[in-house]
């Protein structure tokens, strides 16, 4: 846990300080619509569900703002390229931008929950003050827009007792688009979820671009000015602390209190996604420059288990171990782009992937190869993107396990690691680097070319830790792992139970590397 | 976009709309808005398609995540045969349990999103696709060391005894115009 800790603070710190800033801004806006005076004849009729439906609003721009900057990955390469000087573990929460994403999708779900239902009280509550008849101060408020003069200083949206909530939400701006920007979310998020977006991942991919309808429809949502508060000028002549009792004498006599009159609030949503909308603007047209370049294939193998491997050169083109590019082909499908982890290292001339069928896109592009077009099909690169996986050169004896397609990222690290040994690269520190790769074709090493152990079946997880620390008493073990959770688990009690108590014995770190 | 199993999308989208009829139904009659018997169905409506979408189809290809518990609800969805397999009757339920809800404000987001979710499912069995139930598999008692094969017996092949012994300048030759791997440091292999 400690371990843990160390290396994720800044991220346990940067969701701390989101999560507190939400809670901060939900109860500073729900303060001020609570107890501020101007709002005091609004609250006759709403009571609080006016608080709880501008304070989630006040989040929900919040979050709306927020939203977009994670998945603005060329953004967040030059931020981690800016701050190349940092030590990794600043950088490294950087590569947790997507799970930040869904963090605060989720946080805009609930907000808009509440959102919803505090407005359908709100709507619900005009309503019926439009329709009480019983002389009441709310009765009275709502019929302030019967009254010829001033027609703009109206308290209650549903300007007669004949209007249902149905009909004033569906003939307002803010109703209208309340219901279209509710349902594109419900179905970003239904598309979304983890079953359907490993399985029928253009799915998720097409029906996400409905934000576009959710951004719009946010920007517009407060057009109405639906809120209503009272005017400054109307407090300084009639405040409600002294007026609010005497609400049937308004107007009568001359001594009497003048008649409220409100306005309402402009749309503030604008101002929350303006520069977010236009840093995504800027990262769309970025990735399109950037797919424009030429990308030449230098070779295609085609290797067992379907897995096809692509060497290609780009001009400019410079990468680390451990990265990753998105590849799009335009001949297969013009606005799919999918990531693969570089599997060269960076001291070859060439950078390469591996792609295993696992879907249309993939293996619509296997196929295409595998019957050697000529001329070749045009690639698409962005990247490469990701943390540099330094970490593997620092430990004296790191043990790399993949699982699967998983081997891929290790692949690159090892290529590393034997060309820095050829060229004597003193940075290197590793003096012995094991490789289990659970490989689907047991035969022959797909990738590295490298002598590799022979092992049949699935390792014993017990018998290779109790070796390495049997050979290896007084060092420091990095085990990295791509691969399942499950196994993840299974890694992580190994490290912790043959780790030594002593710390100058040997000592085995966990890492989960996702790439 | 082939290989598309729409019914697994609509099931998702049906399981939420379920979830936010349950929800408008409870606002709606706990506020006792008006019309709030319609909040009253809605809650009705909601469980029942919550039950009904909560047990995952198996999909066509591949390997399908069950959802937490629901093997209870696959063997009770599973008795009302082709009413529940055709997507066909789920696209139609849906959009009659949707319409009572579409009169109260509070209910008609689950309406639309019920709505879609029936027109998904209506694609999907226009393409052909069905139901099938996730059977439980019996549970295998996992075997300690069980993947471990035996190594194999025979050695690898050699080349003859002659081509083995030869002197080390051809072996060298031999060796960099792209034969077996040559390491620059000494690697060794250990078989576990």
């Amino acid at each position: 846990m400690g371990n843990w800790l160390a290396s994720h603070w800044l991220s346990v710190l940067f969701l701390v300080s989101w999560l507190g800033l939400n809670m901060f801004l939900f109860v500073y806006a729900f303060l001020n619509y609570e107890q501020s005076d101007k709002y005091y004849y609004t609250r006759q009729i709403l009571g609080t569900a006016l608080a709880f439906a501008r304070a989630s609003a006040f989040c929900l721009n919040f979050n709306s703002m927020m939203i977009l900057i994670p998945v603005c990955r060329n953004l967040l390469s030059f931020l981690r390229g800016t701050c190349s000087f940092c030590n990794r573990s600043l950088r490294k929460p950087l590569d947790h931008n997507l799970l930040f994403h869904k963090l605060v999708a989720y946080m805009i779900c609930i907000f808009t929950a509440i959102h919803v239902i505090a407005h359908l009280f709100n709507f619900e509550r005009y309503s019926r003050s439009q329709q009480a008849m019983d002389g009441s101060l709310a009765f009275v408020l709502s019929n302030l827009s019967r009254h010829e003069k001033e027609k703009d200083s109206w308290l209650n949206p549903i300007h007669s007792p004949n209007t249902t909530v149905m009909h004033a939400t569906f003939t307002s701006v803010a109703g209208l688009t309340g219901v279209i920007a509710t349902t594109a979310l419900v179905l970003m998020v239904t598309s979304a979820m983890e079953f359907i977006r490993r399985n029928y991942f253009e799915l998720f991919w097409y029906t996400h671009h409905l934000f576009i309808v959710y951004i719009i429809c946010l920007g517009i949502h407060g057009l109405g000015g639906i809120v209503r508060r009272q005017t400054e000028e109307s407090m300084d002549e009639s405040h409600p602390h002294n007026c609010s009792k005497s609400f049937l004498e308004w107007d009568k006599y001359e001594w009497s209190c003048r008649r409220p009159h409100f306005v309402g609030h402009p749309p503030e949503s604008w101002k929350w996604i303006l520069a977010p909308i236009a840093v995504y603007i800027f990262e769309r047209t970025l990735r399109f420059y950037r797919s424009r370049q030429k990308v030449v294939i230098t070779k295609a193998v085609m290797h067992p288990s379907k897995v096809l491997e692509l060497q290609m050169c780009k001009r400019g083109f410079s990468m680390e171990v451990g990265q990753y590019i998105f590849v799009n082909c335009p001949s297969i499908s013009f606005l799919e782009w999918h990531p693969f982890t570089l599997t060269s290292a960076p001291e070859e001339e060439f950078f390469s992937i591996h792609i295993r069928a696992a879907g249309d896109w993939t293996e619509n592009l296997i196929r295409t190869f595998e019957q050697r077009p000529s001329p070749m099909p045009r690639i698409a690169v962005d990247g490469p993107f990701g943390t540099v996986s330094e970490d593997v050169f620092q430990y004296e004896v790191a043990v790399l396990i993949g699982a699967g397609i998983g081997v891929t990222p290790f692949a690159s690290i090892l290529k590393s690691i034997w060309y820095k040994f050829q060229r004597a690269d003193h940075k290197l520190k590793t003096q012995k680097a094991g490789h289990a790769a659970l490989n689907f074709d047991k035969a022959t090493d797909v990738l590295t070319g490298l002598k590799q152990k022979t092992s049949f079946g699935r390792p014993m997880w017990d018998n290779e830790f109790s070796r390495i620390a049997a050979a290896h008493p007084k060092s420091v073990v990095g085990v990295f792992l791509c691969g399942p959770r499950t196994l993840a688990k299974s890694l992580r009690k190994c490290c912790q139970r043959y780790s030594s108590l002593d710390p100058r014995k040997v000592q085995f770190y966990f890492n989960k590397e996702t790439f | 976009m082939g290989q598309i199993e729409w019914a697994m999308w609509a099931n998702e989208q049906a399981l939420a709309s379920g979830l936010i009829l349950i929800t408008g139904g409870i606002v709606a009659t706990a506020g006792r808005f008006t019309q709030w018997y319609f909040g009253a169905y809605s809650i009705a409506a909601g469980v029942l398609i919550c039950l009904l979408e909560y047990p995952r189809g198996k999909r066509k290809k591949g390997s399908t995540m069950e959802r937490c518990g629901q093997k209870y609800l696959t063997a009770m969805v599973k008795l009302f045969g082709p009413l529940t397999r055709n997507y066909y009757v789920r696209a139609v339920l849906h959009f009659l349990l949707s319409v009572p809800a579409g009169f109260l404000l509070a209910t008609i987001l689950g309406t639309v999103c019920l709505v879609i979710a029936s027109v998904i499912y209506l694609l999907a069995a226009i393409r052909g696709e069905q139901w099938t139930p996730i059977e439980p598999k019996p549970k295998e008692r996992p075997q300690v060391g069980g993947t471990i094969k035996q190594p194999p017996t025979n050695p690898p092949p050699r080349p003859p005894v002659e081509v083995r012994k030869k002197p080390s300048v051809g072996e060298e030759e031999a060796g960099t115009a792209g034969g077996p791997q040559v390491n620059p440091i000494p690697v060794t292999d250990e078989v576990v």
